[in-house]
């Protein structure tokens, strides 16, 4: 399986999905976050492989 | 997906531009975009004095990377308003923006508030009818005066600070359902120096925030991931999160409001009343400009202040 984190929440998907799909799914705007995997930044086309730990950064902050 | 420079590796997707690009040329990119906008908005030259708002966010040390990588004279201003919340909110911030300055040989000024005015953010909030129940607008006045006296006394030319396009984009939306004339007036890229006012400046604000948390994250920049324990659940965040939605059915919707936003306002869709303007006069303490006759309200919270910490060691 692929594991999600965002912020202390944990997702899970199925391998060979796309990033962008398995945001959709979950639920996750792209526009919110930016998805890295091992350190290194990825974007929405990167298929998504067993054992793949997606931390998944966000964006937003204010007050 | 490729980078359209080079070809290689993308490893950032602008939708709203029709952009991808490899970390080589995203770095390289976002210095010549914030570069533009200085020259655009005619913000600050290379002459010039900057005083960056450094909070130990992402955005206010981007913005400080980015101007010292471009050759800009810039130091930093860390405000220490004594927020912990149990996550020692403003002494980690204080730490990672202290780490910065070192780590790249960057002056930055220290001010904390408790120490100043005798009092944190907290309890300045605590102590004042505008605060009680959320410190947010405490802390906007007291940070906006900071800032202001710091970069006159001091002598700086330009007062720059770290918003970017979604910060932009909220509170337009924000004061555009409310119809707040006078807001919508004064926001904007630059606001021009006027007596008392030191010349503001947003270099990062047409910059969607996920290309600055890119910009951070490539230049391995340590920021405050934890949001502001007050902010959590704040208006402005609801609205950047209502836009997101709008942004991905419509990408560059966030860019278009803001631009065809100053486009009218330059249109003058946004007429000045002039009896308005007018009225602002300085306060008699502190000479920062006010619309109500009398101190401002940053001095009237602080002179409340002041009187109750004398009551309560009065009281010992």
């Amino acid at each position: 399986m692929v594991k999600l984190i965002l912020r202390k929440q944990e997702y899970e998907v199925r391998p060979g999905m796309s990033l962008r799909d398995a945001l959709k799914k979950l639920g996750i705007l792209p526009e919110g976050i930016i998805a890295t995997r091992d350190g290194e930044l990825i974007v929405e086309d990167e298929i998504l492989k067993d054992g793949d730990e997606i931390i998944l950064v966000m964006a937003i902050s204010g007050g | 997906m490729k980078c359209r420079s080079c070809g290689g590796k993308a490893v950032v997707n602008m939708r709203h531009h029709k952009l991808a690009l490899c970390k080589e040329h995203f770095l390289e990119w976002i210095p010549a975009q914030t570069e533009r906008v200085i020259e655009k908005y005619g913000m600050f030259t290379r002459r010039e004095k900057i005083l960056v708002a450094v909070s130990g966010g992402k955005d206010s040390l981007s913005l400080w990377d980015i101007l010292q990588r471009l050759g800009y004279q810039a130091d930093g201003l860390y405000i220490g308003l004594g927020i912990d919340e149990g996550i020692s909110y403003s002494a980690e911030s204080q730490r990672i923006a202290e780490n910065f300055a070192a780590a790249h040989g960057l002056k930055l000024r220290v001010l904390e508030i408790q120490r100043e005015y005798g009092a944190s953010i907290p309890q300045i909030a605590q102590e004042t009818h505008r605060g009680r129940d959320k410190p947010c607008s405490v802390c906007g006045i007291v940070k906006r005066h900071v800032m202001n006296r710091i970069a006159r006394d001091l002598g700086y030319d330009v007062l720059a600070t770290g918003h970017n396009l979604d910060d932009e984009a909220s509170t337009l939306f924000g004061n555009t359902l409310s119809w707040s004339g006078e807001y919508l007036l004064r926001q904007g890229p630059v606001l021009p120096e006027t007596p008392g006012l030191a010349r503001k400046v947003k270099p990062l604000c047409r910059l969607y925030e996920r290309e600055v948390l890119a910009y951070a994250l490539l230049r391995g920049i340590e920021y405050i991931y934890d949001e502001c324990p007050f902010a959590v659940g704040s208006t402005s965040i609801y609205y950047k999160e209502l836009l997101n939605k709008m942004e991905n059915d419509r990408p560059g919707m966030k860019l278009a409001f803001y631009l065809s936003f100053l486009d009218a306002r330059r249109n003058g869709f946004f007429a000045e009343r002039t009896h308005l303007q007018a009225e602002l006069h300085p306060c008699p303490n502190c000479r920062q400009p006010t619309s109500a006759p009398g101190k401002c309200s940053f001095c009237r919270m602080i002179e409340r202040i002041t009187e109750t910490n004398f009551q309560r060691d009065e009281s010992r």
